[in-house]
């Protein structure tokens, strides 16, 4: 079971992820820094205070579902799991080379606590749909819930929307969506690439409760996720504002840092920025103690 | 010599024709009976492919997803995520015609137990024409690592490999055709996933047919016999994993191969056996079905004939192929 944590300790921990973060992919040389940074606060809520798993048990029968749609911010989410101590922090040096369980992309055969694959865009809500549904219509089961983070950029796919009108149709009440609404996408800012707004409309239109919070803010995350679970004849998607690559100065607001890994300087930077002090940066680096 | 036990009817006036679709619905049905983890999934056609049967037995293990292929199987993903075995269903022209790369990612590469079930695939659609006569997908499955590819020869045969993948575990793609086809098989007639059946023994040459298109080739075995070649007919309704070594010994045995199918021969079952004929035992081979075109608007039969693929026409070619290529005999 996650451990109950305080906020303040909740937040230093998101903290600590972002650092993960910056050194897997200053190791990797390759990855997406924007959407994993901003991430940090709502993947930090869910796998230490809010979902019901065991990580030394992956597949416990009880436990809650989260499947990430937006695949290439997985460095966020195997930060978390080595945390939560699905497996050990040496680990996460390994991300994208050759032989790794750590695969740029997530895949759920590599790895014990991944429930799913993604990484191709606008899939991860159906498939939270399908298992939302099994829960509460063919199962029967109202104690699990199934929570799955999309990118904003994402909800350019139409799978998405075919997922939105079936969720709505079926009112799959124990199915919670956050959005990562960082407004940046490869090309630039999703309001010039494709413009999502009105996002809450459009959710509502499908049958959804709409819940928005900054999604940096740790008590706002774990309350609506809770105002989220008393809403109980709909699903409910959580517009999450964040700021894209989040925690450090250079790469906040900035779309270039999309799908892009920082150098060793620009690890250093970060780190500094993220805390993370001494005269030799790389022995703290690799320190995943 | 073939044990195969062939439907005694099959080459008089009254053979009993059904569609190869029907008999997957029945298949369904029986293991929905069997198995409470079967749930189906239907993209708005659920009379045509013969889920209405599940439908009506199970209404509640049914699940309506309108028309959104994309959405039919990664919701299906999702249900075998949660323990379910699903079959997603819908016309082959739009899944995997529509839905590829979420077959790929969702299903095969997240190896997750989906049945995806394509209905109405090959020219015998007809009248619809080209845009719903699905002609590529067994190019497009085949090549997805993990994905098992059947295309049952009749009703009765769509049946068993119903009840069959349902149980393998695997992620499995099976496609169905919508015309009435002569049964070939019998109720008591084997079937397992991964083998072919020699349906005929012959010495001259191998003819070997995926789906309905057996029947056409059983057709065309019996005219050569009148013109003195004694053909050989091997059915693979497992086009993935293929049955290498029946394929290989017919060969070895007759030194010249055909192939038919009701698709693309480019990537699709003729490709398949051509690779393996290449690498393991180079062998003269023609390969009948579609070749790099599309289809048009037609009664079936008619589309057949012109595109060459009926009983009459395989016989003239492999008559033609027989008289002017040598067999080709490697010991």
């Amino acid at each position: 079971m996650g451990k109950m944590l305080e906020i303040a300790e909740l937040q230093m921990k998101a903290n600590d992820l972002r650092v993960d973060v910056i050194n897997m992919l200053e190791a990797a040389g390759s990855g997406h820094t924007a959407g994993s940074l901003d991430l940090a606060e709502i993947v930090t809520a869910l796998y230490f205070n809010i979902m019901k798993i065991d990580p030394k048990n992956p597949d416990w029968a009880g436990r809650d579902i989260f499947l990430l749609s937006n695949g290439h911010t997985v460095p966020i989410q195997y930060a978390a799991m080595a945390e939560a101590g699905y497996f050990e922090k040496e680990e996460l040096k390994t991300l994208r080379k050759l032989g790794s369980r750590l695969q740029g992309h997530p895949e759920r055969v590599k790895l014990p606590g991944l429930e799913n694959t993604s990484g191709p865009l606008g899939s991860g809500l159906s498939q939270a749909a399908g298992y939302a549904y099994s829960l509460q219509y063919l199962d029967n089961i109202k104690h699990r819930f199934v929570y799955v983070i999309m990118g904003d950029g994402e909800l350019d796919e139409g799978n998405n929307w075919e997922a939105a009108m079936f969720a709505g149709k079926c009112k799959l009440s124990q199915l919670i969506g956050f959005i990562d609404r960082n407004n940046i996408q490869i090309d630039g800012s999703t309001e010039n690439v494709m413009p999502l707004e009105d996002l809450r409309g459009k959710w509502e239109s499908f049958g959804w409760h709409v819940i928005e919070i900054d999604g940096h803010n740790i008590k706002s995350i774990i309350d609506a996720v809770n105002m989220a679970k008393a809403i109980t004849n709909r699903p409910c998607v959580i517009i999450s504002y964040t700021i894209a690559g989040k925690g450090v100065d250079f790469m906040e607001y900035d779309y270039n840092w999309h799908g892009k890994a920082p150098n060793a300087e620009q690890a250093s930077k970060a780190l500094h920025e993220l805390g993370v002090h001494g005269e030799d940066d790389s022995s703290e680096v690799n320190n995943y103690e | 010599m073939s044990e195969y036990q062939l439907n005694p009817d099959l080459f008089n006036d009254n053979v009993v024709m059904e569609p190869i679709r029907a008999g997957f619905g029945k298949g369904l049905k029986a293991v929905g009976e069997t198995n409470e983890k079967v749930v189906a999934l239907c993209a708005d056609l659920t009379d045509s492919t013969q889920v209405s049967l599940f439908r009506e037995a199970f209404p509640n293990r049914f699940i309506e997803t309108g028309i959104a292929e994309q959405n039919l199987v990664t919701l299906a993903s999702g249900l075998a995520m949660a323990g379910k075995i699903p079959f997603a269903v819908a016309y082959a022209a739009f899944s995997p015609g529509r839905n590829w790369e979420q077959i790929k990612t969702t299903i095969a590469l997240n190896d997750q137990p989906v049945k995806i079930i394509a209905s109405h695939a090959g020219i015998s659609v007809g009248p619809d024409g080209a845009t719903h006569q699905m002609l590529e997908d067994i190019a497009l499955m085949r090549v997805i690592p993990n994905m098992v590819v059947i295309a049952p020869g009749d009703s009765i045969e769509a049946e068993k490999a119903t009840r069959a993948i349902a149980e393998n575990g695997k992620p499995s793609y099976m496609r169905l055709a919508r015309e009435k086809t002569p049964i070939i098989s019998t109720h008591d007639s084997p079937f397992e996933i991964g083998k072919a059946y020699i349906m005929r023994d012959g010495t001259d040459v191998s003819l070997i047919g995926t789906g309905a298109m057996t029947y056409q080739l059983l057709v065309a075995a019996n005219i050569l016999a009148e013109k003195g070649i004694n053909a050989e007919v091997v059915h693979i309704p497992t086009i993935k994993p293929l049955d290498r070594e029946t394929i290989l010994d017919s060969a070895r045995r007759t030194g010249r191969v055909v192939t038919a199918e009701e698709g693309q021969v480019a990537a699709g079952f003729g490709g398949a056996v051509a690779e393996l004929l290449c690498e393991k035992m180079p062998t003269p081979l023609i390969r009948v079905g579609m070749q790099d075109r599309f289809g048009e608007s037609g009664e079936p039969m008619q589309l057949f004939d012109h595109f060459k693929m009926t009983g009459e026409h395989i016989a003239r070619t492999v008559e033609e192929f027989v008289r002017n290529t040598p067999q080709y005999h490697r010991q």
